[in-house]
C-alpha cells in the first residue's frame, strides 16, 4: 500500500519513513517492556522465596548448636542417697560446684544470679546420670550441662555485648562470670541433639522436637492407612468400573470440591462430628490423622485416576482377552503397572498432610506437652502445630528454636518429595 | 484394639484354612473347582471380616454418646433439674475424671456414684463389644462356609463384594461432604438460636470475647460479623494485587518469551512456593515482612500497625503467585497455536500478539484462576492467625490491623470445649459462610475453566 508518491519525487518506501521507523520502534520496545515485565515478575517471586529461606536459615541454624557449660561435680553423699538417687537433693550439689568455681561469690543472690547461667534441666540430666549408674556417688564427675538461654544467646551473638545492661537480660556481673568460664575453655557448643531427642519444654534451652516429631509420625501413619486403600479403590472404581452416570458425576464434581475446600473448615468438621459427637480424645493423634486423611484423599483420588489412566487399553485388552475378569486385569495388571505413578500422588499428598496446621489446631494438637506420645490416644503436637506454639512464645531462644523446626519440617517434606520424584522418573515408564 | 486384631487374625486363618479345603476338594473329585482355590479362601475371609469389623467401628462410634446419655439419665432428677446443657456437660466430665482415678478436691457421692456406673457401663460396653464382634464373626464363619463347594461361583462372589466395597470408598467423598454440611449446619442452626441471625450478617460490632452489656445476648458479647467479612475482603484484596501482576506477567513469560530451558528451571522453582506449609509464611511473615514493613512505613511517616493488613495480605499474595501462574500458564498455553500464527503473520510484535489476540482467548480461563486464588486467600488461615489482627476492625485501610474470618474460627475455638456458649457456636456460623463463599467460588471457577477448554478442543 506504497502511497502514491508525486510524479517528480522519487518512490520512497512507506516503511522508511521516520514515522513509521519510529512506529517499529515504538512497538519493538513494548515488547521488550512486557518481556521485562515478565523477568521482573520472576525475579520479585524468587527474590521473595530466596529471603524466605535465607532468613529462615539465618534465624534457624545457631539453633543446630547448643550452648554447654562444663561444670565438675562431686556427687557429695550427704546430698544423694545411695539407696534412693532419684530423690537427692541435686540443685545443691550443682549450686555446689558453680560455687566452688567462682569461691568470691559469697552473697546468696549473688549465687542465685551464678545459677541463672546454667539451665534448670542440669539437675535432672544429672539426676537421670547418677540413677542410672549410682555407684558415681561420692565421686567427681565432669559433666557438661546446658547453659540458659540467656547465655546462649549471648554466646551466640545475638545479645549484643554492647547493650547497656537494662536493655538486655543478662547483667553485667554475669557477662563477668561467663567470661571467665569461657577463659577456661568450659563454654563449649555441641551439636544440639537436644532439639531431636527431648519433648518440649518451657525452658527454650531444653526444648526439642521428639514429642512433636512424633506426634506427626502417627497422625500420618493414620492417614496413610485411611487414605491410601481407600484412595485407591476409589480411583480404581470411577477409572474402570463405574458407568458415565449422574452419580458418578456427582461425585467427580463432590471430590474436586473437597480439594479445594479450606483445611480450616475440615478442623471444624473434626471439632464437631469426632471430638464433640462421637467423643473421641482432644489432641489425639488418630483424629488428627483421620481429618487429615479427609484432606489427602481427592489427593490421592486424583493422582491414582491419572496413573490408571496412563495404562494402555492394549494391556487391558490383552488380559481380557486371555479370560481374566475385569477385576483380575486390573488387579493383577492395570493396578501393579501404575504404582509407580499411585505412590508419587500418595507422598505428594501426605507432604502436604505433613505442612498442614489448621485442623490440627482445632482439634487440640497445640496442647503444651512435655513428654511425647506412646500411642494413638495419648495427648501431642505435630511438627507444624509445634512451630506455631513456639512462634507465639515470647522467649527469644524460640524464634531461633522455631526457624530450626521450620527447617527440619522442610527437611522432612523435602526428603518426601525427592523419594516421590526419584519413583517418578526410576520406575515410571513411557508407553 | 485387641478385638480388632483377634477379628483379622480368624479372617486371615479362614482364608488359609479354606484355600487348603479348596485345593483338596479339588484333588479329590473328579470335578473342575469352579473357581480358584484362593477365591473360596478370600470369599470366607471376606465374609468373616467385613461384618464384624463393621460392627466393631459403628459400636465404638456410638458407644461413648450413648454411655453419656445413660448416666446422665442414671442421675438423681435434683441434681440436674433447672441445669444448662453447659452445666450438665461440665458434671459429665467430672464424673469422668473421676472415673478415671484423677480426683480433684471432694466430688460430691451422686458424683462418685456415678462415676462408679459410668465405670461399669464403660466395661459392659467393651465386653459387648467383644463378645458382638466375635458372635458376628463365627456365624458369618458358619454361614459362609457352608456356600464352599465344588461348583460355587467363589470369583464372581468375591468380585460382588469387591465392587460394593469399592463403590463404599468412593462414596466417603460424598459423605465427608455431607459431614461437613451437616456438622456445620446444625452447630450454625444452635448459634442462630441465640444470636438472631440479621445481627450476624448485618451487625458492625465483633466483640465475642467481651460482654458489653447485660441485656445483650447472653451477655456474651456482640456478634456483628460485617467487620470481620471486610478484613477477610480487605487482606485477599491485598493479595490478589500482588499475586495477580506477578503470577500473570511470570506466567506470559514463561510461556510466550523463555526458552524451553529457562521454563523447565524456573517453574518448578515457582512451584516451591505452593509447597510450603502455610505455618512457615506465618512465622516468615511475623519474623520478616511486618518489621520490614513497619519499618518502611515510619520511612515515610505512615502510621502503621505492626500487624497491618498489608503484611499478612503480601504474604499471601506471594503463597498464592504459584497458583495464578500455573493456572493462567495453562489458559494461555490452551489457546491454539493458529490464532499465534494468524498474529504473527498479520506483522504484530509477540507483545501484540499476546495482549491483543492471546489474552482475550485465554481470559476465561484467567478469570478461573483468579477466582481460585480468591477462594484460596479467603480460607487461608495460619498466615493470619499469626500476621493478622485479633480485634474486628471496619476500616479500608490496609495499614490498619484488621481480622478475618478463619482467624476468627480459630481464635474462638482454640483451648474451648464448652459447645453451648454463642462464643464457640459463632466459630461455626462464620465457618459455615466460609465454606459456602470458598463452595461458590470454586464451582464457578471449575465451570469457567471447563467451558473454556471445550471450547478449543
Amino acid at each position: 500500500m506504497n502511497s502514491p508518491a508525486a510524479p517528480s519525487q522519487k518512490p520512497m518506501s512507506f516503511f522508511l519513513t521516520t514515522a513509521a521507523i519510529n512506529r517499529v520502534c515504538r512497538r519493538k520496545a513494548a515488547d521488550r517492556r512486557l518481556r521485562l515485565y515478565g523477568l521482573i515478575a520472576i525475579g520479585l517471586a524468587v527474590a521473595m522465596l530466596a529471603t524466605l529461606f535465607v532468613s529462615l536459615i539465618m534465624t534457624g541454624y545457631p539453633s543446630f548448636v547448643q550452648t554447654h557449660v562444663t561444670l565438675d561435680v562431686y556427687l557429695n553423699p550427704a546430698d544423694i542417697k545411695a539407696d534412693n538417687p532419684e530423690t537427692g537433693n541435686y540443685r545443691a550439689v550443682i549450686k555446689e560446684s558453680l560455687v566452688t568455681l567462682f569461691p568470691e561469690v559469697k552473697n546468696p543472690r549473688q549465687q542465685r544470679a551464678l545459677q541463672g547461667l546454667i539451665s534448670n534441666g542440669a539437675q535432672y540430666m544429672l539426676r537421670d546420670k547418677v540413677a542410672a549408674n549410682p555407684s558415681l556417688i561420692g565421686q567427681m564427675v565432669s559433666l557438661k550441662v546446658p547453659a540458659t538461654d540467656m547465655v546462649d544467646q549471648f554466646h551466640k551473638g545475638v545479645i549484643s555485648r554492647e547493650l547497656p545492661e537494662d536493655q538486655r537480660k543478662i547483667s553485667d556481673q554475669q557477662i563477668v562470670w561467663y567470661d571467665a568460664l569461657a577463659a577456661a575453655g568450659r563454654i563449649t557448643t555441641p551439636f544440639n541433639w537436644a532439639l531431636f531427642f527431648n519433648s518440649d519444654s518451657r525452658f527454650p534451652e531444653l526444648a526439642g522436637l521428639k514429642g512433636a516429631i512424633a506426634g506427626s509420625f502417627y497422625a500420618l501413619a493414620v492417614c496413610f492407612l485411611i487414605s491410601f486403600p481407600v484412595g485407591i479403590a476409589a480411583a480404581i472404581y470411577l477409572e474402570e468400573f463405574a458407568a458415565r452416570n449422574k452419580m458418578t458425576d456427582f461425585i467427580e464434581v463432590n471430590i474436586n470440591n473437597l480439594a479445594a475446600i479450606p483445611s480450616v473448615v475440615f478442623g471444624l468438621l473434626g471439632l464437631a462430628l469426632f471430638l464433640q459427637f462421637m467423643g473421641l480424645p482432644r489432641s489425639a493423634p488418630l483424629v488428627g490423622g483421620i481429618v487429615l486423611s479427609l484432606m489427602t484423599l481427592p489427593t490421592i483420588i486424583i493422582a491414582t485416576r491419572v496413573a490408571l489412566k496412563a495404562v494402555p487399553p492394549s494391556i487391558r485388552e490383552a488380559a481380557l482377552g486371555l479370560g481374566a475378569s475385569r477385576q483380575q486385569v486390573v488387579f493383577h495388571h492395570v493396578l501393579p503397572l501404575s504404582l509407580p505413578g499411585v505412590m508419587t500422588g500418595a507422598i505428594i499428598g501426605l507432604a502436604r498432610a505433613l505442612g498442614e496446621t489448621a485442623p490440627l489446631l482445632l482439634i487440640g494438637m497445640n496442647a503444651f506437652i512435655t513428654s511425647d506420645p506412646g500411642g494413638l490416644m495419648d495427648p501431642a503436637t505435630a511438627l507444624p502445630t509445634q512451630i506455631f506454639i513456639w512462634a507465639d512464645s515470647p522467649e527469644r531462644g524460640f524464634a531461633a528454636r522455631t526457624s530450626a523446626a521450620i527447617l527440619v519440617l522442610i527437611g522432612f517434606l523435602l526428603l518426601m518429595n525427592i523419594t516421590a520424584i526419584f519413583l517418578r522418573q526410576k520406575f515410571e515408564r513411557k508407553w | 484394639m485387641t478385638t480388632l486384631l483377634c477379628l483379622l487374625a480368624l479372617s486371615m486363618a479362614s482364608f488359609f484354612l479354606f484355600n487348603a479345603r479348596a485345593r483338596a476338594m479339588a484333588a479329590n473329585t473328579s470335578a473342575r473347582l469352579h473357581s480358584l482355590p484362593s477365591y473360596h479362601g478370600a470369599y470366607v475371609a471376606l465374609r468373616v471380616a467385613l461384618p464384624s469389623v463393621a460392627f466393631l467401628l459403628i459400636w465404638s462410634l456410638c458407644q461413648q454418646p450413648i454411655i453419656d446419655r445413660l448416666v446422665m439419665s442414671g442421675l438423681p432428677a435434683e441434681a440436674t433439674t433447672g441445669m444448662g446443657r453447659g452445666a450438665l456437660d461440665l458434671i459429665l466430665s467430672e464424673i469422668k475424671t473421676v472415673a478415671d482415678g484423677r480426683i480433684f478436691g471432694e466430688p460430691s457421692p451422686t458424683i462418685l456414684a456415678a462415676a462408679e456406673q459410668y465405670k461399669e457401663w464403660r466395661q459392659l460396653g467393651q465386653y459387648a463389644l467383644f463378645a458382638g464382634g466375635l458372635g458376628i464373626a463365627i456365624v458369618a464363619l458358619y454361614l459362609a462356609h457352608r456356600k464352599i463347594a465344588v461348583e460355587f461361583r467363589a470369583r464372581q462372589q468375591v468380585e460382588r463384594i469387591v465392587n460394593g466395597l469399592m463403590i463404599f470408598c468412593s462414596l466417603v467423598a460424598i459423605l465427608t461432604t455431607l459431614g461437613i454440611v451437616f456438622s456445620l449446619l446444625f452447630e450454625a442452626y444452635r448459634f442462630f438460636e441465640l444470636v438472631p441471625w440479621h445481627e450476624f450478617f448485618f451487625g458492625l460490632n465483633w466483640e465475642p470475647q467481651i460482654p458489653l452489656r447485660a441485656d445483650q445476648v447472653a451477655g456474651l458479647g456482640a456478634f456483628g460479623a460485617i467487620p470481620v467479612f471486610t478484613g477477610t475482603l480487605l487482606i485477599a484484596i491485598v493479595a490478589i494485587l500482588v499475586a495477580g501482576p506477578i503470577g500473570l506477567f511470570s506466567a506470559i513469560y514463561l510461556v510466550e518469551y523463555a526458552a524451553p530451558k529457562t521454563r523447565a528451571v524456573i517453574k518448578p522453582t515457582l512451584e516451591i512456593l505452593s509447597g510450603i506449609p502455610t505455618v512457615v509464611y506465618g512465622f516468615f511473615a511475623v519474623l520478616v515482612v511486618a518489621p520490614a514493613i513497619t519499618a518502611f512505613g515510619q520511612h515515610l511517616g505512615i502510621e502503621m500497625a505492626p500487624n497491618s493488613a498489608l503484611a499478612a495480605g503480601l504474604v499471601m499474595g506471594i503463597m498464592i503467585v504459584p497458583f495464578i501462574s500455573s493456572l493462567s500458564d495453562d489458559a494461555i498455553r490452551a489457546v491454539p497455536q493458529a490464532m499465534r500464527d494468524g498474529a504473527y503473520a498479520l506483522g504484530a510484535t509477540k507483545a501484540e500478539t499476546i495482549v491483543s489476540v492471546l489474552l482475550p482467548a485465554a481470559l476465561p480461563g484467567i478469570v478461573g484462576g483468579f477466582l481460585l486464588a480468591i477462594s484460596r486467600a479467603i480460607g487461608e488461615t495460619m498466615i493470619v492467625v499469626m500476621a493478622a489482627g485479633l480485634i474486628a476492625n471496619l476500616t479500608a485501610n490496609p495499614f490498619e490491623a484488621v481480622t478475618t474470618v478463619t482467624v476468627q474460627i480459630v481464635t474462638l475455638l482454640i483451648g474451648d470445649t464448652e459447645f453451648d456458649s454463642p462464643k464457640t457456636l459463632a466459630a461455626f456460623a462464620l465457618g459455615l459462610v466460609l465454606f459456602a463463599v470458598t463452595l461458590c467460588l470454586n464451582i464457578i471457577a471449575l465451570r469457567i475453566v471447563r467451558k473454556y477448554r471445550e471450547m478449543y478442543e
